[in-house]
């Protein structure tokens, strides 16, 4: 097993994954599955091709500088679940 | 014997800057003040982060990016590649940002800074372009803890701006923010302001021993917004370190803030767990290709730098290195200094100099608009210096005529005669007034008979005055010293 534990709860926690028990053990497993399935290809040799950044062939095409309309206000904040002063209210931050 | 041991520090600066385009980086929202404007009017599906969205590049920013790359000398990339940096932060409304890792915009760049110690090269090692997070307010009031999310700034372009570990004193730190803030108004990438945070500058200070090669732990400064506090953050963090040393104890690597008021630098918990990225190329992107020939393009339409205006300045117009410098630290100003020597170039560009630097600088300082063209044309600086070349207003008078001009928009041919500020050189009308001054003060006439030489000074003054200021001060201290040396002729004959 490739993956620990303690790494699947670093992980879960940097995504904001609340886990118990058995979802830690089912995800230590699945991962590992996953990690070892990579172990494997690690072993092709890749020293002297360049890295597939991504697979569709084309090149970035570029918008020009114009400015277009945003969203209504309240269709943005329309989505919220607490709007105070026209912004969105989450938990503290700061302390 | 114990020698105390010797330190020395070692610092990177990290700098981000908005770029000022009309739209933002990936989408069309327009880009404003996010200290002014109402909140959450600028925000659209694809800076809100909603899902099924796609990015797109602005062109603009790009250019500005490369611009700002090839200025500081740098390798552009051919090819680079956005990726996707991972936290989850109320102000980021993705999950991610989109920034460059491997493959960055431009590497291996350099910059020029000017210290008390004299010159000194600071490499960059990487430009890269991404987008900014959004603003957030924290609130604590009624026993109430939250914050509030404002996402007009989500999503404006952003360059990051990466030194080496170069910089060795908060002097040096201060220079090189300097300089890069003056290459960045000159590119007009933003108005460099720290206050409003269109420019953020993020030192890594460490210390180690003196010779030594291995570098100590380093930590991070974070929201500076004077220049002041960036050099006083470094000078007091490279201390502080420096005192852990000495007393055997360990520099904790973490992320500080800055306590202005205080002067100290306080630990930041903040995104703790964050620094955990977990980087990926964004895959919503192409591969950003850069067209050789645009690349020259910008390259040739580059502004001349700062540095080397300065120097351009030094030995085209014979000005003194500090004039030079002062003169060029803003592109507008040094602009504004070409075209008055354009429109009058018979004028000494020492004194169109110190009249823009002393007399212009102050009366905009007075009025607390900076440096400010539009209220005074140089085609209208350049006919007041003019008229005092002809000797149609005296200094006194021609630095009125300036306040005056910028209050009223007037010219100074029409203000020299609506305010009977002509100067008067008429040697009998002087003449006049340096005998009525000296026979209304036989005290001081008698002191200076006495041999008090600096008395001619005090009645040059009241001669002055009593021309209401308006006659040629050349003149009067001829006549005036000529009287006086009369008077003593005839003391001793």
């Amino acid at each position: 097993m490739s993956i620990t534990p303690q790494q699947v709860d670093h992980i879960a926690r940097l995504a904001r994954l609340d886990l118990n028990e058995e979802e830690r053990q089912l995800y230590s497993q699945q991962l590992s599955a996953i990690l070892d399935h990579f172990q494997q290809l690690q072993e092709v040799v890749t020293e002297d091709i360049p890295p597939t950044f991504q697979v569709i062939p084309s090149q970035c095409p570029l918008r020009v500088d114009e400015v277009r309309p945003s969203l209504p206000r309240e269709h943005l904040l329309g989505n919220a679940v607490d709007v105070v002063d026209n912004q969105f209210r989450v938990p503290p931050i700061l302390e | 014997m114990v020698t105390k041991k010797q330190y020395e520090a070692v610092i990177g600066l990290e700098v981000h800057a908005e770029l000022a385009t009309r739209s933002k980086m990936f989408c069309s929202c327009e880009v404003v003040d996010s200290t002014s404007a109402e909140p959450n009017i600028a925000v659209c599906p694809v800076c809100a982060g909603m899902p099924g969205v796609l990015p797109v590049v602005n062109q603009a920013a790009v250019e500005l990016g490369v611009r700002v790359a090839l200025a500081l000398d740098c390798e552009i990339a051919p090819v680079s590649i956005f990726a996707r940096k991972n936290y989850f932060y109320p102000d980021l409304p993705k999950g991610y940002q989109i920034s460059q890792y491997e493959q960055p915009l431009a590497q291996n760049g350099r910059l020029v800074i000017k210290t008390s110690q004299g010159e000194k090269v600071i490499r960059i090692r990487r430009v890269h372009l991404e987008e900014d997070t959004g603003k957030l307010t924290h609130i604590n009031q009624n026993g109430q803890s939250y914050s509030l999310v404002d996402l007009n700034r989500a999503g404006v372009p952003l360059l990051e701006i990466v030194s080496e570990p170069d910089l060795g004193s908060a002097e040096e730190v201060r220079a090189y923010a300097m300089t890069l803030r003056n290459v960045l108004r000159y590119c007009e990438v933003n108005s460099g302001d720290l206050q409003k945070g269109v420019l953020r500058i993020e030192p890594n200070v460490s210390v180690k021993e003196a010779g030594c090669k291995e570098l100590g732990t380093r930590t991070e400064i974070k929201n500076l917004n004077s220049f002041r506090a960036l050099e006083r953050s470094v000078a007091y963090e490279i201390e502080r370190q420096i005192q852990l040393l000495q007393k055997g104890e360990k520099v904790l690597q973490e992320t500080l803030g800055w306590d202005d008021i205080l002067g100290v630098t306080v630990t930041q918990r903040s995104k703790e767990e964050a620094h955990d990225y977990r980087y990926f190329p964004e895959p919503d992107l192409p591969p950003l290709v850069l067209d050789k020939e645009w690349i020259e393009e910008i390259r040739r339409n580059l502004p001349e730098l700062p540095i080397y205006r300065q120097r351009r300045f030094q030995w085209q117009y014979g000005l003194s290195d500090y004039d030079a410098e002062v003169l060029t630290e803003e592109r507008s100003v040094a602009d504004y200094f070409e075209e008055v020597l354009r429109i009058a170039p018979e004028l000494s560009p020492k004194v169109v100099a110190n009249w823009i630097s002393g007399e212009l600088f102050g009366l905009f300082n007075q009025a607390g608009t900076g440096f400010s063209p539009n209220r005074l044309a140089a085609a209208a600086l350049a006919e007041l210096l003019q008229e005092l070349e002809k000797g149609t207003v005296n200094q006194a008078s021609a630095k009125v005529i300036l306040s005056e001009m910028i209050q009223s928009g007037k010219r100074a041919a029409e203000l020299i005669q609506a305010m009977g500020l002509m100067q008067v050189s008429d040697a009998e009308i002087i003449q006049g007034w340096v005998i009525e001054v000296c026979e209304a003060n036989p005290l001081q006439i008698d002191a200076y008979l006495k041999g008090k030489e600096t008395i001619s000074q005090w009645l040059f003054g009241q001669v002055m005055r009593k021309a209401g200021g308006k006659a040629n001060p050349h003149i009067v201290r001829v006549l005036l010293e000529k009287y006086l040396h009369g008077l003593k002729d005839d003391q001793q004959a």
